[in-house]
């Protein structure tokens, strides 16, 4: 599994402990631009941030990360109960947040929760969207428990498509987030892969990829249930 | 390579590799392409493909046609782990994996013999001028009862015919199904207008992967065939009087992701860089024939007219120019593109490709102008009517295909010497081997006679 960020570092000991015992692997970082030095390959697999030592800076690394086209997801906010209140404007800043001290057992069911919620299922190895599974670790791709064959770019283009359901990407993100290099083909080549994506997933599922028109494609329902 | 192109490449690899063991893999076949564009295959067990992706299989060159050098022969063929495909036709027990590969000597540079090392030198110089080339074919092909003597046809069917009952649609149908899992999406598939002649028209994509995927098709559609009982043949003109099979390629540049074809408000809805690139392939059409159709038989093809463009020409709609452009639908300008009606599917589609590409950019590099529209169907003019109009016509033998490459600056540098030169060889053996035969046309209209 990709690595969850954690600031500040080193985080308080507890809250490693924590990520310890239930088998997380983290990466602490200390400010915006090393989280952004620091970003794994495959990326984040999602933020947990303390505001307990400094919340002026845990506040600027949690709107540096949710910016731009691919704001990081899952995010736990861990605050003091005194600064609930700082939280009412701000919500557009976490997915969850946790109070401090923090209890093990919160915390462990609060991040389970989050990364189920964001379609990732409670093992971050796994992406799990209706019929279709994939396993981050073995690579292998199945829909309703079939496995299915395919190439490693569609694979990639798949596994990143389905571990954001419901959201918009444009052909150009996918080309720089799937790709991201110089490629043969350009953007066009987004299109390729999908109706070969498409026809791998066969005509019962092909529906999982929807075209949207003159953006670019998105996987599973919309947010808006459309 | 970059630094993350390696890390790109080894993530590839892992991917392969952990596919390999997931799902149990016997067996995989490397694959890669003669200067002919025959497929060839060596087959590795799955315990060595981790090594063969760090040090390339080690093999001697000498056997394979065009290939061949005077000094040390080895070569390395390198796996391209992007290619791996798991293949849809092994036993069920027995599951094997295929690779396309790309060749390179010793020292890790590309190897000058390797049809595809060629495609991409080609497509790295039209990135460097900012273009990506993609390509659709529509491939042509014959099922036949068996594969020699006189060939025997399997129906009598035509054009978009719905034939219910018979053998060459069911092996058509199995034939998209073995594509579509092999990542080689299908456009369009039809009984043509010949009696048990049949299409296959694939969805565009970029130049390499398409030339793979056209390897790959031939295989699938002659492997199918075979299963069935039957014999399938990309041979450009099997019959007499009956219509050869092409291999029509329609063409694209991208910019920016953006149709680099595309006019706008032109007349013909052309971008000066389309017009350009038109015109650098009708004017280095001559050179590039021995190349987009390399056999005796091509000619067959060409000269008998049909679909297959006899004169350097182009037009919106009409089938007898060597370029047509389709008429694209408002509102698409993405599918803007120009089609190529002289390539046959016995070519070997790396090198065809190359000499294309290369036609049409020296065309937008110079700013080539284009000649009018072929505004009348050219077949029914007189020789001298077409000499008037300045409309040259294609070779109309392989010799003369040859003679035309041999003077060509453009296609010596697409292909690089090695090739150039083995292939003016190898096909100036063929034609002369060719003119010893005594043909059964002779032997019809002499013998009885004299």
């Amino acid at each position: 599994m990709n690595p969850l960020l954690v600031f500040p570092d080193p985080p308080p000991p507890e809250l490693a402990q924590c990520l310890d015992l239930g088998a997380w692997t983290w990466k602490a970082v200390d400010d915006p631009d090393s989280a952004i030095a620091d970003e794994p390959d495959e990326g984040w697999a999602g933020a947990v941030v303390s505001a307990d030592s400094d919340p002026d800076g845990a506040v600027r690394l949690c709107r540096r990360l949710r910016q731009g086209e691919m704001p990081l997801e899952p995010l736990l906010l861990l605050i003091d109960s005194t600064h609930l209140v700082d939280l009412e404007s701000r919500f557009d800043l976490f997915d969850d947040f946790c109070l401090m001290p923090v209890r093990p057992a919160e915390l462990q069911a609060r991040l389970q929760h989050l990364f189920w919620s964001s379609g990732r299922g409670i093992r971050p190895e796994l992406v799990e969207y209706g019929p279709l599974a994939l396993n981050i670790e073995t690579y292998q791709a199945a829909v309703d428990g079939e496995p299915l064959d395919l190439t490693y770019m569609e694979y990639e283009l798949l596994k990143f498509l389905a571990s954001s359901p419901g959201k918009v990407f444009t052909r150009e993100t996918l080309l720089s987030r799937v790709w991201g290099y110089d490629y043969y083909g350009g953007a066009r080549t987004v299109d390729v892969h999908i109706r070969r994506l498409r026809a791998k997933l066969g005509e019962e599922h092909a529906g999982l990829i929807h075209t949207v028109r003159s953006v670019g494609y998105r996987f599973g329902q919309s947010r808006w249930g459309i | 390579m970059d630094e993350t192109g390696n890390v790109r490449q080894s993530g590839q690899q892992d991917y392969v590799l952990r596919t390999v063991e997931e799902r149990g893999v016997r067996l995989v076949r490397l694959w890669f392409t003669d200067v002919l564009g025959r497929h060839k295959s060596v087959a590795i067990s799955p315990a060595e493909l981790a090594t063969v992706f760090e040090e390339g299989l080690q093999f001697d060159g000498s056997a394979i046609d065009g290939f061949s050098r005077i000094q040390e022969s080895d070569v390395l063929a390198r796996p391209d782990a992007s290619t791996f495909e798991l293949l849809p036709w092994a036993a069920p027990d027995e599951p094997s994996g295929t690779v396309f590969c790309d060749i390179t000597n010793l020292d890790g540079s590309p190897f000058e013999g390797d049809p595809r090392q060629v495609l991409r030198r080609n497509l790295d110089r039209a990135h460097a001028a900012g273009f990506e080339m993609f390509c659709a074919p529509e491939v042509e092909f014959f099922y036949l009862a068996q594969n020699t003597g006189q060939p025997v046809l399997l129906d009598q069917a035509s054009y978009f015919d719905l034939t219910t009952a018979d053998v060459s649609s069911d092996l058509r149908k199995r034939t998209l199904h073995m594509l579509e899992a092999l990542s080689i999406p299908v456009e369009y598939s039809f009984h043509e207008d010949a009696p048990s002649q049949h299409e296959i028209d694939l969805q565009y994509t970029d130049a390499l992967t398409m030339a793979d995927s056209v390897m790959t098709l031939r295989l699938a559609v002659k492997k199918i065939a075979m299963e069935g009982g039957v014999y399938a043949t990309f041979m450009p003109k099997p019959l007499n009087g009956i219509q050869g099979s092409g291999m029509h390629t329609h063409l694209s540049l991208f910019r920016d992701g953006a149709n680099a074809f595309f006019g706008g408000d032109d007349e013909h809805g052309l971008s000066t860089t389309a017009r350009s690139f038109i015109a650098g392939l009708l004017h280095h059409s001559r050179e590039i024939t021995a190349v987009t159709n390399q056999l005796v038989n091509s000619y067959k093809r060409i000269n008998e007219g049909y679909e297959a463009p006899r004169y350097v020409s182009w037009a919106r709609n009409n089938r007898s120019a060597l370029v047509r452009v389709p008429v694209t639908r408002t509102g698409r300008p993405d599918s803007t593109r120009v089609e190529y009606r002289a390539l046959d599917p016995a070519c070997n589609p790396y090198l065809a490709f190359s000499v294309l590409l290369a036609a049409g950019l020296r065309g937008v590099e110079e700013g080539y102008n284009l000649p009018p529209e072929a505004a009348v169907s050219l077949d029914e003019l007189s020789r001298s009517e077409q000499h008037d109009l300045g409309v040259a016509s294609l070779p109309t033998n392989l010799s003369e295909a040859l003679d035309e490459m041999e003077e060509s600056e453009l296609v010596r540098d697409a292909l690089g010497d090695h090739i150039f030169e083995w292939f003016l060889r190898n096909k100036r053996a063929e034609w002369s081997d060719y003119q010893r035969q005594v043909t059964p046309f002779e032997l019809e209209q002499y013998l009885p006679n004299w």
